[in-house]
């Protein structure tokens, strides 16, 4: 149970309000068309699960609806800061 | 005179926006119609820790736009009569007119219910640029939670703080409740507004009175 | 029954408040103040339970939450049977209904008992894994008789009467534990003006004064702990929680604290009252102030009835007036279990001896005992004891000074009681529950919390720190240390006098060593619940379970609900020796939540019958109440189903609905289907994006069908989408879409095309959807339209939409269908959605207006081969496996959801499942939807599985079968043969066909 900075709201909440998407950072490539299969496959299909810090992307699903992004230590379960979407993390793996 | 028909015809509007409501001989039926809440109010007990009223039929409109955009956020309160709240999770009222912050682009906008459409229709007048008005009248009705153990039932179903060290009055935040979501208004020290989703209004008032029910629930009409 | 072993005088239990109680159908009287084991013990009750493994006799040792034995079931009816209650911490009421929970056939007399040396040999450490592993056929049998045998308790076999609820609680501080560290914390906290909890598992505050002599303040403890909780209760921002366990420590600060509100009340709760509260409680910080549990020696036979933790038998004497025994033996490695001993002597009953494992022990209680005339025996252990349902004696003898072995003869001591005391084990369970690794400490002999991430503190016990003026002063360090980390000012407090008694060294010996080799000695518990012995341990670790997680696993220590509260370190102890490695070096396991056994009426809260999920309802579902409407489950909305007519079935009822609506005229409340009002320049620009088909050109005034699609370019969901104005569209999804739709348009928004000026906001609720379709409708729409409208062929085509007032009330009518007929889909602002609906009805008696819900409308749109995604859908087929290719625009300019996912080598590949219709050459036979299809119905198994079908209905209009399914290159193979072999045997035989069984060419919707 994660309580959870809204970078937005500008307030901690539960975690039930908010959703989980996965990695962040992920960018849709710019020209799908030409992407190979492995090209797409990876965009697609290859997360990242790092034992440490790991960027993810969060939705304040039941509150204001934003997207942003968090550093989470998967060991700890320590959020180590939040940032909006278009920002970049400012605590990163060694 | 035939310049200006030219004139109308090249500014085709861009949403469409119509009076849904009709003349008064039609009764709207709120949410909670179903319930008989009149009923229950007359036969029901007089005190009790936690007071319920539905506010029905009210007007409630979205609002979204750009809060950086000065000349927004002049125009919209120009058509309120009042201006948004920018700050997160505050809420302003005026007369009858109350805005609740919903997200840094979003507002909800409550009004008498046959003021929905002029209201709505003055944003349009005023607003320029991207912009966007929904009219949600029929999707939402309000929920007025009061008395002496209205934070007691609120603790059994909400995961927010509402203690008034961190809930005062004036705050609201879209959160859950019970298994559903609200959102959720301090609008006395001890009273609370509740805007609800028309579909799972039943629900919720069904947990409000099991929630409530070691207080004691009175319902008004 | 008398009690005879209650003292006269003494305790805090009220003696002019008997109370009548029954434990196995007996009778038995205990007062006010008791808990079910303090009056066990006062009407000399030995046995209360059999053990899991050898059916052995077992009696109560414990006076808490760490009793291993007196694990109860409760309940005086069928509905109140609660199970896994200790008895330690049960407060007595009059009429409590209690019963062991081991124990089969009888606690006195069993089965198992003389089966027991055969019982032990079957269930050997490892037995979960040696005996039930193989052959799993057995499984179920051999659970069945271990359960019973074991007596795990049971569940009531009807509704519970009672309410539960939760809370949710935010705080500044949460103390947990209200001994006089946690007091004085907490009263720190709340003199600073934090938001405090102060939760204790006991109905009284104190903890360790509860059940001591000591003074405090210069007064009788229990005066200074009154004075406490009333300042602490009258504080508003203070939550004081007395029988209420915190049983687990979650990440970010999360507690869950379970609140026993009238359990000590009654067997029901009284009328209107909640029995038991769950408390989630978010704190930003803790402070564990969680006692220590003493813990027992493992010696030979320890599990024998009277062999007891010596500070529980000092808690029964001074807490409850109790004196568990008359002759007693106490066996001690520290100055501290003196106490029990005087305690025992003070009451009046014969202290046999102190058999003390150290060579030379001087401290102050010591001496007490010695003036008290009590033999102190010292280099000396109690090896083992004779008896079988209770303690008749003793063996002692003297051992090596580093208790390794036995050096000298044993003596024989008559008892009938032994108290046993190995020193204290922190209680630090909840701070391993985040996942904190305890650390040993040599001078505590035990595991303190170690390094976390949590914002957390620790005072008292916890620390090691086990005298009364520590755990004050660390008490209220904690105090003003929370409230420095929560920026607000210290404050004063004052740090009551106490006595401080001299100690002199503990030893540390946990497995008292025998004249025989551990695997032939008596047996030696180690864990009582799970019964573990430290020969079971030695033979894990012979086996080669090194890690003492292994060991754990293997041997069960610690398991369920017991969590190692007594056993863990002394078995960790044993496996460190056999090892031949130190504690630390052996490490120790973590233990979970919850601490204690919570009720699923806890979990579950209010939760349940009619709040079990919250039912969604149209503007319309009472009229379908009305009108007899059956209800199905879309998500969480109730739809209805069907409407069937007074002794109709429900395919008689279909058919009826099917030919109505294709004959006349039948009405379907839409309402359900998710709604999102899209307004923005760039709105069309998105659309394109998030669906496969182009929408640069729709006009005002027209609808399209959209596939939406995954990046993998698998259909996810469907609907129709009408251009409201140049900027404004109505998206339609899926009922259950509705939500996911959303957040998928917003993902893309907000995350990759924030640039597009585009705006999202769901009228999922705000419109009630009618769709009236049939032959007749345009003339029941004609009927109720105010104003000069035209619906004609002409003038409102299909896939127009136009605003009109439909029965008075301004209306967005869509002339879209899913039915194949003619179609007309009224929207009206949901207040009067109910009135538009009835007004309906009443014009369109004269046609035989037929209401019908989301079973005639899937036969309907079978009929014409419309998927329903999600249904014909499952995240695995793309549009061209529908043979939807027309739904998807391969030229726009921009590369749309899903567009790229379907070039994929493998979603282009020939022999994909494709959908197709299904026609069975029997047309009476309908197809079980799931049904897998074959080429060769002769295959040998297992047959090449070619598809499934997704889709299958009785066509009334057609007078026989319809499905839709899936089939490898299906669209390539119409008219040809696939079977479906059926569960039943049947091999059912069917033909491919297009999936438009009717009104192919769409005659009957362009009227």
């Amino acid at each position: 149970m994660f309580y959870i900075y809204c970078p937005y709201c500008g307030e901690h909440r539960e975690e039930e309000e908010f959703h989980n998407h996965g990695q962040a950072h992920i960018e849709r490539p710019a020209d799908p068309d030409s992407c190979t299969d492995e090209e797409w496959g990876n965009y697609m299909f290859f997360r990242k699960s790092p034992k440490g810090l790991h960027h993810e992307i969060w939705d304040h699903v039941a509150g204001c609806r934003k997207f942003f992004n968090v550093t989470r230590d998967t060991v700890t379960y320590e959020i180590k800061e939040v940032y909006k979407m278009g920002e970049q993390p400012k605590v990163v793996a060694e | 005179m035939s310049d200006v028909k030219q004139e109308a015809a090249t500014v085709a509007p861009t949403v469409a926006v119509m009076d849904q409501l009709p003349d008064a001989s039609i009764q709207g039926q709120s949410p909670l119609f179903h319930a008989d809440l009149a009923t229950v109010a007359k036969n029901g007990p007089k005190t009790g820790g936690v007071t319920f009223k539905e506010e029905a039929l009210m007007g409630q409109i979205t609002l979204r736009l750009n809060a950086e955009n000065a000349e927004q956020l002049k125009a919209a309160e120009k058509a309120l009569g009042v201006a948004l709240p920018t700050q997160p999770l505050t809420s302003v009222v005026k007369g009858e007119v109350s805005v609740r912050w919903m997200s840094p682009d979003e507002w909800l906008i409550v009004v008498p219910g046959l003021k929905a459409f002029e209201v709505e229709s003055a944003l349009h007048a005023e607003l320029s640029g991207h912009y966007q008005v929904v009219n949600i009248s029929g999707g939402w009705t309000i929920f007025k939670l009061s008395g002496a153990n209205v934070v007691d039932v609120l603790k059994k179903s909400t995961i927010v703080d509402v203690h008034p060290s961190v809930f005062p009055v004036g705050k609201v935040v879209s959160t859950t409740f019970a298994k559903s979501s609200a959102i959720i208004r301090r609008s006395g020290e001890s009273e609370f507004e509740l805007v609800v989703r028309r579909s799972f209004s039943d629900y919720l008032w069904l947990w409000i009175q099991d929630a409530s029910r070691e207080f004691g629930l009175v319902v008004e009409a | 029954m008398s009690q005879k072993n209650r003292l006269q005088s003494g305790g805090r239990i009220d003696r002019s408040k008997p109370l009548t109680f029954t434990y196995n159908g007996k009778q038995f009287e205990g007062f006010a103040g008791d808990t079910l084991a303090s009056a066990l013990l006062a009407n000399g009750v030995d046995i209360i339970g059999r053990s899991f493994k050898y059916s052995r006799p077992r009696g109560i040792v414990a006076a808490g939450a760490e009793e291993p034995n007196a694990v109860m079931q409760l309940g005086a009816t069928e509905a109140t049977q609660v199970p896994n209650v200790r008895a330690t911490q049960q407060e007595l009421f009059s009429g409590l209904v209690s019963g062991s929970t081991n124990g089969w056939p009888s606690v006195d007399n069993d089965i198992m008992g003389l089966l027991g040396k055969v019982g032990g040999k079957m269930m050997p450490p490892g037995f979960y894994y040696k005996t039930f592993m193989y052959p799993a056929t057995m499984w179920e049998t051999y659970e069945k008789v271990i359960r019973k045998a074991a007596g795990l308790g049971r569940s009531p076999n009807e509704y519970d009467p009672d309410t539960y609820d939760k809370v949710n609680q935010h705080a500044d501080l949460v103390v947990v534990g209200a001994g006089p560290a946690g007091l004085i914390a907490a009263l720190t906290a709340a003199r600073g003006g934090a938001r405090v909890i102060i939760a204790d598992e006991q109905n009284e505050f104190g903890g360790s004064l509860l059940s001591s002599k000591e003074s405090v303040d210069g007064k009788a403890a229990g005066a200074w702990v009154a004075g406490v909780v009333k300042e602490l209760e009258a504080n508003e921002n203070v939550i004081v929680l007395p029988r209420s366990t915190v049983n687990g420590y979650h990440d970010h600060n999360f507690l869950t604290i379970h609140q026993r509100m009238t359990d000590h009340i009654a067997d029901r709760a009284p009328n209107g009252q909640v029995r038991q509260r769950y408390h989630r409680v978010r704190s930003k910080w803790v402070v564990l102030a969680t006692g220590a549990h003493e813990r027992p020696l493992v010696f030979g036979n320890n599990d024998v009835p009277g062999c007891m933790v010596a500070n529980a038998v000092s808690t029964y004497i001074n807490r409850y007036g109790v004196v568990p025994g008359n002759e007693l033996v106490l066996m001690t490695t520290n100055d501290n279990a003196y106490r029990t001993a005087i305690d025992w002597h003070d009451a009046g009953r014969k202290v046999q001896a102190i058999v003390d494992t150290r060579k030379n022990p001087t401290g102050a209680l010591v001496e007490a005992a010695r003036e008290r005339g009590i033999t102190v025996m010292t280099g000396s252990a109690v090896i083992d004891v004779q008896g079988s349902k209770r303690v008749t004696g003793v063996s002692v003898a003297p051992i090596s000074e580093d208790g390794s072995k036995v050096t000298g003869s044993v003596k024989k001591l008559s008892a009938d009681t032994v108290a046993s005391s190995g020193g204290w084990s922190p209680v630090i369970h909840l701070s391993c529950h985040t996942g904190s690794k305890p650390v040993w400490n040599e001078d505590v002999l035990g595991f303190l919390p170690g390094k976390t991430v949590q914002k957390q503190l620790t005072a008292g016990a916890i620390n090691g720190t086990f005298n009364t003026a520590g755990a004050l002063e660390e008490g209220k360090k904690a105090g003003l240390e929370a409230l420095s980390k929560l920026g607000l000012s210290a404050v004063e407090v004052e740090v009551p006098a106490t006595t401080e008694v001299k100690e002199s060294k503990a030893m540390a010996l946990f497995h008292v060593p025998h004249t025989k080799p551990t695997s032939q000695a008596p047996k030696q518990f180690v864990d009582y619940q799970n019964d573990v012995t430290a020969a079971g341990i030695e033979l894990a670790c012979r086996e080669g379970f090194e890690s003492i997680e292994h060991v754990k696993r293997y041997t069960a220590m610690g398991f369920g609900t017991d969590q190692g509260k007594l056993g863990n370190i002394n078995g960790m102890a044993v496996a460190a020796k056999v090892l031949n490695q130190t504690i630390p070096q052996t490490g120790t396991t973590i233990f979970r939540p919850n601490y204690t056994p919570i009720t699923f009426g806890a979990i579950a809260g209010r939760d349940c019958g009619a709040l079990f999920d919250p039912e969604r309802y149209s503007a319309m579902h009472k009229w379908h109440l009305e009108n007899g409407a059956k209800f199905e489950d879309v998500g969480q909305w109730k739809r209805p189903w069907y409407f069937p007519k007074a002794g109709e079935s429900m395919q008689e009822a279909l058919n009826r609905e099917c030919l109505a609506t294709r004959e006349s005229i039948g009405i379907l409340d839409a309402s359900t289907l998710g709604k999102i009002d899209i307004q923005g320049k760039d709105a069309r620009e998105f659309l394109g994006r998030v669906y496969s088909n182009a929408w640069a050109k729709l006009p005002v005034g027209k609808c399209r069908y959209g596939l939406m699609l995954k990046e993998d370019g698998m259909v996810f969901d469907d609907g129709v989408t009408s251009c409201l104005a140049e900027n404004h569209f109505l998206m339609t999804t899926t009922s259950g879409g509705a939500a996911t739709v959303l957040n998928w348009l917003e993902f893309y928004h907000q995350t990759e095309w924030p640039e597009l000026e585009v705006y999202f906001t769901s009228v999922t609720d705000h419109w009630a959807t009618m769709t009236i379709s049939g032959p007749n409708s345009r003339k029941l729409l004609e009927e109720l339209i105010d104003g000069d409208v035209d619906v004609s062929k002409d003038s409102f085509k299909f896939m127009d939409w136009k605003p009109m007032s439909v029965a008075g009330v301004p209306a967005r009518v869509f002339r879209i269908s899913f039915t194949g007929e003619l179609s007309f889909e009224i929207n009206v602002q949901a207040n009067y959605g109910l009135h538009v609906w009835e007004k309906l009805f009443e014009h369109g008696a004269k046609y035989d207006l037929t209401p019908y819900g989301t079973e005639t409308m899937h036969i309907l749109r079978a009929e014409k081969g419309f998927i329903i995604a999600g249904q014909d859908t499952d995240g695995s087929v793309h549009p061209y496996d529908l043979g939807m290719g027309w739904a998807v625009s391969m030229n726009k300019p921009f590369s749309f959801i899903g567009k790229r996912g379907m070039q994929r080598e493998d979603c282009v590949r020939a022999e994909r499942k494709q959908m197709v219709g299904i026609k069975t050459i029997d047309p009476n036979v309908v197809l079980p939807e799931g049904a897998q299809a074959v080429f060769d119905p002769t295959a040998s198994i297992p047959m090449p599985m070619v598809g499934h079908i997704s889709s299958s209905y009785w066509s009334a209009c057609l007078g026989r079968s319809v499905a839709l399914g899936f089939v490898k290159g299906g669209l390539d193979k119409m008219g040809e043969k696939v079977y479906y072999p059926l569960v039943d045997g049947r091999i059912v035989e069917a033909e491919i066909c297009s999936p438009i069984f009717l009104d192919p060419k769409g005659e009957r919707q362009n009227v």
